[in-house]
């Protein structure tokens, strides 16, 4: 199974401009270390040292925000799309 | 694209302070925290004095220095300073001493206070070379965005939740934006914005240009304090949807502090937020220095974030200057709205009643002291919200042109009046 994540423009850097990238892990929580493996630098951007994601990073699974959901228990399977996202001014 | 920085050295990460050149960019590469705009007040010092303000327009272009261009503004030269009323029949409704409306419904040239930051995001984008702009909406940054592009030649792109009011829908097009509507909440315009940033080359307002865009409110705060004599309001409150003006008002008053334009009266910011959507009202009553997000559900739709960007800036400026926070229902918002129009003759959106209604409640707990005075914040015109009253504020008589049926009409009035 996969899900694919998609990087935003300040952590492509660290993805080698990759836009997308294919992960196999059941949930948030270990999708993050999945990438980590794969793009060593890329977890302290999404967590703190606590382990908790950043106040500013917000993380959506198919659209919605993991706080709706089950933060970094939220399961992911094949075909799900991951979107990493920094908070926006309002409007 | 200039070169020129103006009163600005650099774009600074707020959480860990990394510094990044003065380009379309709004997030840190490292933590993701917002980049602000970091000045120079040595400088601003030496140009920004009471003697060169008197000479200014009356714009809030007046505050040039403290606003980030570096050069002189060329969108939204004619925004800002708006009528500051001192609001008497208003506070003996609110149950407070003394009263003022900083009145940004009738903003130049779109009726809400997102005027002020347009002209500034405008401005500089175009001196960062863009010919395109955009921005997600709840409705009046859209009106503003694509009213300031088309006086300025430019393209524009709003985003827009689809189920907007009818009147902040037509107040984007008639400017020939192109208008897309998104078929759900604002959080979700929002995020596909911030997808869509990435990958076309436009100047996003509240996306990649939100460093200078966010530093427009500031000058809703340098008004209030020029047209209060310099002197700055014990309390302000303000509406808060994603935190940003409140934490910019307070930025505004400490600025002026800090080169020595007002004294350090140690200003009160109060936040007001629909019930409907209150994330950052929830945390301060549960005393957290972070929020949950929700899911808005309220009339006042141009507050209705339920992921509030700025919200953890906005605690700690409650906090810091020893504000509170509350929240009102559509009910309480309506009746706020009527109170206003009622007491002073100005009808605000459905936001401004959250602001005024929120006041009377923080007036109501001693939040705001009986004996004190407040300035309330404004941001838009009712005009653009009508669905949000109609059917709540009475119908008119309908008669004959007949003086018989006029005197029917209006004799039990009168002899109740007599009494």
């Amino acid at each position: 199974m996969a899900a694919t994540v998609r990087i935003p423009t300040p952590l492509r850097k660290l993805t080698n401009e990759q836009e997308t990238v294919e992960i196999e892990s059941a949930t948030i929580g270990t999708a993050v270390d999945e990438l980590e493996g794969k793009f060593p630098g890329i977890k302290e951007r999404l967590v703190d040292e606590a382990g908790e994601i950043r106040r500013f990073v917000n993380v959506y699974v198919n659209e919605e925000d993991i706080r709706f959901l089950e933060n970094q228990d939220t399961p992911l399977k094949d075909g799900d799309d991951v979107s990493i996202i920094p908070a926006i001014a309002g409007g | 694209m200039s070169k020129k920085s103006g009163f600005m050295k650099a774009l600074k990460c707020r959480e860990c302070g990394r510094e990044y050149p003065l380009e379309a960019t709004h997030v840190c590469e490292f933590d993701f925290g917002p980049l602000e705009v970091a000045y120079d007040y040595d400088k601003i010092k030496k140009s920004l004095t009471k003697d060169a303000l008197a000479k200014r327009p009356q714009t809030m272009w007046r505050f040039r220095e403290l606003l980030p261009v570096a050069e002189e503004p060329t969108v939204g030269t004619g925004v800002g300073y708006t009528p500051l009323v001192k609001a008497d029949r208003l506070a003996k409704w609110l149950g407070v001493r003394e009263a003022w409306v900083k009145n940004d419904a009738v903003n130049y040239p779109t009726l809400s206070f997102k005027d002020r930051v347009v002209s500034v995001a405008l401005s500089r984008a175009r001196e960062l070379g863009f010919d395109t702009v955009a921005c997600a909406s709840t409705g009046n940054l859209a009106n503003s965005v694509a009213a300031n592009a088309a006086s300025a030649g430019l393209d524009s792109f709003v985003f827009i939740p689809a189920d907007l009011e009818e009147g902040k829908i037509l107040n984007s097009l008639i400017y020939g934006a192109r208008v897309v509507g998104i078929r759900g909440h604002y959080d979700e315009v929002n995020r596909l914005c911030a997808e869509i940033a990435g990958k076309y080359g436009w100047a996003f307002v509240n996306v990649n240009m939100r460093p200078y865009y966010a530093e427009g409110s500031k000058s809703m705060a340098f008004e209030i304090a020029e047209q209060l004599n310099w002197k700055l309001p014990q309390h302000t409150v303000a509406p808060m949807a994603s935190g940003s003006l409140l934490t910019k008002i307070h930025k505004g008053y400490q600025e002026l502090i800090k080169l020595g334009l007002a004294k350090d009266t140690k200003p009160v910011v109060h936040g007001a937020q629909a019930t409907g959507c209150s994330p950052i009202s929830a945390a301060y009553k549960d005393g957290k220095d972070f929020f949950k997000p929700v899911k808005p559900d309220t009339i006042a739709k141009s507050l209705a974030i339920g992921t509030p960007a700025d919200g953890f800036y906005a605690l700690k400026v409650m906090k810091e200057t020893g504000g509170a926070s509350d929240d009102v229902s559509d009910d309480e918002i309506r009746d706020a709205m009527k109170a206003l129009a009622e007491c002073e003759g100005i009808f605000t959106e459905t936001a401004g009643g959250v602001t005024v209604g929120t006041a009377k409640k923080l007036v109501a707990s001693g939040k705001i002291p009986a004996e004190d005075s407040v300035v309330l914040c404004v941001t838009g015109n009712g005009l653009k919200t009508l669905d949000a009253v109609q059917g709540h504020v009475g119908k008119p008589d309908e008669i004959k042109p007949s003086l018989r049926e006029f005197e029917e009409l209006i004799e039990p009035d009168l002899k109740v009046k007599t009494k």
